[in-house]
């Protein structure tokens, strides 16, 4: 018997659950951070946490409200300079998985964070902008996307490419020369999507405990194709739900 | 040699109207305390450059000191919006603000390229994104030697680089450490220079990872205790990430921020 638990908090166990032992991923803030702490403190505590700010092998006791929070650099393995974070580690390819959150995907698994509106001289939305994400997105051996499912996030084009996934689709990564192989998986409050490897078109391939097929369609801005065997996530282990509201508890302390 | 000087004696000399300024800072030891002195010597027409453009650059467009952004990231860290940046993005208040949008990558490579004395610098970047399209200074290059097509952006070379560090001695060797960012590259671009730090001691004694900013390298040195809140400056002071917080209500709305600056920057003077 498992205890009650929130869309939110199934979304981010699941995307703990992408992380292994020896990883070494690049974290963004907010639910990749989350949850990349949340594999640490469970199934993979030598997960090897990389945070743009320069903290190399960073292990938090508590979450970073930030990217620089000191707590970062006071447990890192090695503090570097920017230049050296995505000149060195990243560019070369030596990170495995490239933790992302996004403002807008889409079906082939672009990312969007830079505005809303089609005219970027006159958006609807100003968003923060790209920060690390289009090298992390082009460099890292494989991406992961966690992020909320809904019809306004999950686009069927992104008003801007901030981040490439698979571009217009199959064969785009190789043509524009994209080391990485891109996006394998988006984690969501529904599901879990991967691209298809035919098509590399974002489909359904498993939903949480509670939500369906449909629900997960009626959230997405495209007729979203669902896998033939369509997997239902495990729901958190209790173990998995305690250690995740202890951390979200110390967020930014 | 550097000078050391007061900050409004530093703010004085070293930003002048018109200027491209940089205030970096990642998070840790961001320039506060220099960034409420521009505003209170009201610069006007600054093209500001920062990968990461937080509260300190949101104030300074919100009080009409900048003309233009040049930046990578533009949020409120774990927060949200830059609600200032925002609002004269999407409506021009108080003025319009020019932008010239990088990624990290890219930005921490022209900082380098202009610290090296090169005109530009190369990356494996930006590739299939929209942002050349919008971004001039983002250009493809050929390798001469393997003819694989690249990324090319511009240095920078700032009229002035100002940041926050812990200490300096009375030469002005200036000392830093934890987390760096791109502080030492751009002082480095950078025409002129404006260090704050926390304290001037007669001798610095060695700190793990610290870095060393030469007197001979910048141009003045300020004492600012605490000039880095709410940011923090590691071995000195801790992130107020409860004022990050509050600063979501304080700048959402225009009447708000204008009297809380009033209030809070432009009535005080400046610490030393």
């Amino acid at each position: 018997m498992t205890a009650a638990y929130t869309a939110d908090e199934m979304m981010t166990v699941a995307a703990a659950r992408q992380l292994h032992n020896g990883t070494v991923c690049f974290v963004g803030i907010g639910l990749p951070s989350t949850a990349a702490n949340l594999a640490r403190f469970t199934r993979a505590p030598d997960v090897v946490l990389i945070y743009e700010s320069g903290t190399l092998g960073a292990k938090p006791d508590r979450l970073p409200l930030s990217i620089g929070d000191g707590i970062l650099a006071e447990t890192a393995d090695v503090v570097v300079s920017v230049p050296e974070v995505f000149n060195y580690w990243l560019q070369p390819g030596r990170i495995d998985v490239g933790f992302l959150s996004a403002a807008q995907i889409d079906r082939y698994a672009n990312i969007n964070t830079t505005v809303i509106g089609t005219d970027y001289r006159n958006p609807k939305v100003r968003l923060p902008g790209a920060g690390g994400a289009p090298e992390i997105a082009a460099s890292c051996r494989e991406v992961v996307v966690v992020l909320r499912q809904t019809p306004r996030t999950f686009v069927d084009r992104v008003d801007f490419i901030t981040s490439v996934g698979f571009g217009r689709g199959p064969g785009d990564r190789r043509r524009l020369g994209l080391s990485g192989s891109g996006p394998r998986v988006v984690i969501t409050d529904f599901g879990i999507l991967s691209p298809d490897p035919e098509t590399c078109e974002l489909t359904l391939v498993s939903v949480h405990p509670g939500s369906t097929a449909e629900d997960a369609r009626a959230a997405t801005g495209w007729p979203l194709g669902v896998s033939t065997d369509l997997a239902t996530t495990d729901p958190p282990t209790d173990e998995e739900l305690d250690v995740l509201r202890r951390l979200e508890a110390t967020k930014g302390a | 040699m550097a000078e050391i000087v007061s900050l409004p004696e530093g703010i004085a000399a070293a930003v002048h109207d018109g200027d491209t300024l940089v205030m970096e800072g990642f998070t840790h030891l961001i320039p506060f305390a220099a960034g409420h002195e521009i505003i209170r010597q009201g610069r006007r027409d600054l093209t500001l450059v920062r990968m990461t453009p937080d509260l300190v650059y949101d104030q300074l467009i919100g009080m009409g000191c900048a003309s233009k952004l040049i930046f990578s990231w533009g949020g409120n860290p774990g927060v949200g919006s830059l609600h200032r940046f925002r609002d004269a993005v999407e409506n021009a208040w108080p003025l319009p603000l020019e932008l010239e949008e990088h990624s990290h990558a890219g930005m921490a490579n022209r900082y380098l390229a202009g610290a090296s004395g090169l005109p530009f610098a190369v990356l494996r970047g930006y590739v299939g994104t929209d942002l050349p399209a919008q971004t001039d200074t983002i250009r493809p290059i050929t390798c001469p030697f393997t003819g694989e097509v690249l990324t090319a952006v511009p240095a920078l070379s700032p009229d002035v680089t100002i940041i926050h560090a812990q200490r300096a001695d009375r030469k002005g060797n200036v000392q830093m450490w934890g987390i760096l960012g791109v502080q030492k590259e751009a002082v480095l671009a950078a025409k002129r220079s404006l260090i704050t730090v926390e304290e001037i001691v007669d001798s610095l004694d060695h700190k793990p990872q610290e870095v060393v900013l030469p007197s001979f390298a910048t141009t003045y040195v300020a004492v600012a205790p605490g000039g880095s809140h709410p940011s923090y400056a590691q071995g000195y002071s801790l992130r107020d990430n409860g004022f990050y917080t509050e600063w979501d209500a304080i700048s959402k709305d225009r009447d708000t921020f204008l009297r809380w600056m009033d209030e809070n920057v432009m009535r005080r003077a400046p610490a030393a």
